[in-house]
């Protein structure tokens, strides 16, 4: 019922209806949401809009970039030679790493294991771990009902005094 | 008249040079132009005289001499603290004007603990905002709070200016450069994308005659810098010569 009249937002009540007690809070509503997309329109009229050519206001093909070490591959520029600053090593150290890191990483998926390979290894390993699993369920079944049968409740007479 | 891809070669270019028949126009995809390129319209100018050069595939950038530093965001530059003003410390970096550095941009640093940075230090940090309109602002922190080599650089040391073209030799990743000097001489050295370098070595004697080897190269190839270096250390600048005093 709710999805329904989510659909049908647009769709215009007859008078009679909408006059009906019931379907007042759902008149308001509705003459809210026209008050508010009329006044948008408004705006919209006022507001100035630069008188671009199309290749600008469309979006641009092209990006600028200030600084000299986007375009060219520039490293870090504090480094330090021989353990004069063991800090700055460090860092520099992480920063190569994490070249290397990216390096390997693709390397990795040049000479990789492909998904058909993977589905194919999985396929057979699914059988065999699938044992596993169902020596498990078995074991649980069983610890399961055990218990319940030694904890059946009966009930204690009071003693007498 | 537009160049295919293969056949960009670098060339000399003069401000207001239209290159639209130099930068290839039916690439695909997102174009981006760096510093000295500008676009009109349709058409795209330089700005700067120099040697028009590419990164494949989409980059294009006008690579020229200059002295004057353009603060530009992103850049790690080497600047100089000049003021301590409230919340904020003003900072020379070279550029058009001063640049702010918030004491809150330090790594570990609160509201309490306030980094204890001194009128005179020598900060390594980045541009975090650098607009024509406005004040450069500066960071000593990556976007996950750690310094990672931003901050005061040590008080002993010795600052140059030289320009940026040779920074940016200095910078490219096969600059051989700075690992010879590290192979024979220790020292600890601060790069600044707006002409400035810092420099500390064991000794004074060693830290100036780093200094003079970097200023040197500018204009150098490659197997003239191995020979200079050469020179260097037979001169007794490496770490084994005594300590002069």
């Amino acid at each position: 019922m709710a999805g329904n009249r989510g659909q049908n937002k647009n769709v215009r009540l007859s008078k009679n209806l909408s006059e009906m007690k019931f379907m007042q809070r759902r008149v308001k509503k509705d003459a809210e949401e026209e008050l508010e997309s009329e006044k948008q329109r408004q705006i919209d009229d006022d507001h100035w809009v630069l008188d671009l050519p199309d290749l600008i206001s469309k979006g641009n093909r092209y990006e600028t970039v200030d600084s000299m070490a986007d375009c060219e591959d520039l490293v870090f520029g504090r480094m330090s030679f021989k353990g004069m600053n063991p800090v700055i090593e460090k860092v520099m150290r992480i920063m190569n790493g994490e070249e290397e890191e990216e390096e390997e990483e693709l390397e990795e998926k040049a000479e990789g294991v492909t998904e058909e390979e993977m589905a194919n290894r999985y396929s057979s390993l699914v059988g065999t771990i699938g044992k596993k699993f169902d020596k498990k369920r078995i074991h649980s079944q069983t610890d399961v009902d055990a218990p319940r049968k030694k904890h059946k409740k009966k009930f204690l007479k009071p003693p007498d005094e | 008249m537009a160049a295919s891809m293969d056949d960009f070669e670098p060339r000399v270019v003069l401000p207001g040079d239209s290159l639209m028949g130099h930068i290839p126009g039916e690439l695909h995809g997102k174009m981006t132009l760096g510093p000295g390129l500008r676009q009109d319209e349709t058409k795209i100018f330089s700005t700067k005289a120099g040697i028009l050069k590419r990164k494949n595939p989409h980059t294009f950038w006008i690579d020229c001499h200059q002295k004057r530093y353009v603060p530009a965001k992103g850049d790690k530059v080497l600047g100089v603290v000049t003021q301590k003003a409230g919340d904020v410390f003003r900072v020379d970096i070279g550029g058009q004007s001063q640049a702010i550095l918030s004491y809150l941009a330090f790594e570990g640093a609160t509201k309490r603990n306030r980094p204890n940075v001194q009128v005179g230090d020598v900060v390594y940090a980045k541009l975090l905002v650098a607009n024509r309109d406005m004040e450069p602002e500066l960071v000593c922190i990556d976007s996950s709070g750690r310094s990672q080599g931003l901050g005061v650089v040590g008080s002993d040391g010795f600052m140059f200016r030289c320009t940026l073209g040779l920074v940016r030799r200095l910078l490219l990743k096969d600059c051989p450069m700075l690992k010879f000097l590290g192979e024979k001489i220790s020292y600890e050295i601060a790069i600044g994308m707006n002409g400035r370098i810092w420099v500390r070595a064991k000794s004074i004697h060693t830290t100036i005659a780093v200094v003079t080897a970097l200023t040197n190269c500018e204009f150098m190839s490659e197997d003239d810098m191995k020979k200079m270096l050469r020179k260097l250390v037979a001169a007794g600048f490496h770490d084994s010569r005594p300590k002069p005093n």
